[in-house]
């Protein structure tokens, strides 16, 4: 009996351009140059043809492409974190607090918030780094939503109405290139430090702690460092928005910051940071068109999310990256 | 023994056991063991299923603490130490249930090892080219240089090789005292006659090992020593051929055959 079987075979620029560069055309050379470059052009552009409105949606697209890679970096290392919404909380405040109260300026408040605030959620987190699983991403889980209710019993900062009156940057532009940079900095960072053999162990962390741990390695302190990054990257968002709005204020610690970055890195696909950036760049302006549409909006944007996570488990940066490398055909063949 | 034959002894001494007990809830697991080790020695240590072989492996490499007991290595004590302590004055292990870090080629799998502070340290504070040492440690347990195998991700690897593969984490890490939890276990006739010799050669390097192990005619043309648990206690100890013919060994575990 014949049998129809598909087969997926490697292009033939991919088998070669892999680890060996022998490109002998412009062609190929444009399918190796082409993916990496084209979100740098396009990031690069983009703020320069958008309208006002469009750019703040940029803005915030990039911010939640950064949490996204930040989940993703965390996820890589064994730790599901439900709770990016405490690093972007804790960078928030910090920036807050410096720039009004402290009077320190942007180009100051905004590195010192990115460093300590990862810092700070390192030492909140690190009683917690033996925890594994399900345990760890509860506790994460709860911590905003306990620093939320400590703003708000406590009255500081702000209490309940938070600190507004921060100063915004120069002009937009300087404000879009800011976090378009960022972006692409922490994409192709994050993609290159995978790949070190720091990035391995960090990744054998997650396939199995105990053969880590037994070759004389301190998993803990690796978690902690490994926290200490995606720390950094969520509080720098945080600080960002912070002057983007002129306020910070308990909504910074909302349940948002911690949700959106998990569905667009599982959307996007996981473990390669592209896949979080993709997510992203579909997700957030999708929830911005949808608007307009009033009530229905949440049920439609959930739609899209079921949708792409049923049809396309794999990802959508997976998917294309597939179709990019790959062409698939029909053969036949005995049963 | 005299005290002067004592401190003789105690000169090559790398690991003391010393009263080992632990129980879990109310099993006792290991009850008080005991047992020294020489430098450049192979113990085997045997029993039947549940008898504590692993639990002692355990809380000698500090994946378990111990309720009771000393183990004292290389003159410190070491028990209720961290895992990666322990690791890094050079007691490396191999698990029962091999888990690879299976998405990654073999030869990366060894970089977890290379990348410790122990092989830094011995190796002078630098780390260097990790993967070519990578692929000199395969090509000694015996993943052919250059084939396929070595580039192969380590999760579908056969058995065999995946064994070789934890023994060369062991030798990567360039530990002194080498710990085998069942190593032959499911190896064919051929593989073990290839990993032995791997094993003797550690041996006349001056490593220490210990061998968990239920394959008994492999492991006793290879042991000096032989420590014999049952229901976590030390039944016998000896050499393998007189410990065979205890008859408290033929009766808790040869018996069983």
């Amino acid at each position: 009996m014949k049998q129809k079987r598909k087969e997926r075979i490697d292009r033939g620029i991919k088998a070669r351009s892999d680890d060996v560069f022998s490109l002998n055309s412009f062609r190929e050379m444009l399918y190796v140059a082409v993916p990496p470059l084209a979100p740098v052009l396009l990031l690069i552009l983009l703020p320069l043809v958008l309208p006002s409105y469009w750019q703040k949606v940029l803005i915030s697209t990039c911010v939640f492409a950064l949490l996204a890679m930040s989940w993703d970096f965390l996820v890589g290392v064994g730790m599901v974190s439900l709770g990016q919404a405490l690093f972007f909380g804790v960078g928030a405040y910090i920036a807050g607090v410096s720039n009004k109260i402290l009077g320190l300026p942007i180009w100051i408040d905004l590195p010192l918030a990115t460093v300590l605030g990862g810092f700070i959620c390192t030492v909140l987190l690190t009683p917690v780094l033996r925890l594994r699983g399900v345990y760890f991403s509860m506790v994460t889980l709860v911590l905003p939503l306990m620093l939320e209710r400590i703003v708000e019993a406590a009255g500081i900062f702000g209490g309940t109405e938070g600190i507004t009156g921060i100063k915004a940057f120069q002009n937009p532009f300087v404000e879009s290139y800011v976090i378009v940079f960022v972006t692409l900095f922490a994409l192709f960072a994050f993609r290159r430090l995978v790949t070190t053999d720091y990035g391995l162990v960090l990744k054998a962390i997650k396939d199995n702690d105990r053969a880590v741990m037994s070759v004389g390695i301190n998993i803990y302190w690796m978690k902690a460092q490994a926290l200490f990054i995606a720390g950094c990257v969520g509080s720098f968002c945080g600080a960002f928005l912070t002057h983007v709005y002129g306020f910070v204020g308990m909504p910074s610690f909302a349940l948002d910051y911690s949700i959106l970055p998990l569905s667009s890195a599982v959307v996007g696909g996981m473990g390669t940071f592209a896949g979080s950036f993709v997510g992203a760049f579909i997700l957030v302006p999708l929830s911005e068109a949808l608007r307009g549409i009033g009530g229905l909006r949440i049920v439609l944007y959930s739609f899209f999310l079921v949708f792409f996570i049923v049809a396309l488990p794999e990802g959508i940066f997976h998917y294309i990256q597939r179709k990019y490398q790959q062409f698939e055909r029909w053969v036949e063949v005995d049963k | 023994m005299s005290d002067q034959n004592n401190h003789q002894k105690d000169a090559g001494l790398i690991l003391r056991v010393e009263n080992l007990s632990k129980s879990f809830g109310g099993v006792k697991a290991v009850v008080s063991v005991s047992f020294d080790l020489y430098e450049g020695q192979l113990l085997g240590v045997i029993g039947p299923n549940g008898s504590g072989k692993t639990t002692l492996v355990n809380l000698i490499t500090g994946f378990l603490k111990p309720d009771q007991g000393k183990i004292v290595y290389k003159g410190k004590e070491i028990n209720g130490w961290a895992p990666y302590r322990i690791a890094r004055i050079g007691i490396a292990r191999t698990f029962q249930m091999i888990r690879p870090f299976a998405e990654l080629p073999s030869f990366k799998n060894l970089i977890i090892p290379l990348y410790s502070p122990r092989v830094k340290a011995l190796s002078g504070g630098k780390y260097g080219d990790l993967d070519a040492v990578a692929k000199d440690y395969l090509e000694e347990v015996g993943f052919e240089r250059e084939s396929a195998v070595t580039y192969k991700s380590a999760g579908s690897l056969p058995h065999g090789y995946l064994k070789r593969l934890e023994l060369a984490k062991c030798l990567a890490l360039r530990a002194d005292l080498i710990i085998l939890d069942e190593l032959f276990s499911g190896l064919s006739i051929a593989e073990l006659a290839s990993i032995v010799p791997i094993i003797e050669k550690l041996i006349s390097e001056g490593k220490t090992v210990i061998m968990i192990e239920h394959r008994l005619r492999e492991l006793f043309r290879i042991a000096d020593r032989v420590v014999v648990l049952n229901y976590g206690s030390v039944i016998a100890e000896g050499i393998p051929s007189e410990v065979m013919e205890r008859p408290e060994v033929r009766k808790a575990y040869l018996g069983s055959e």
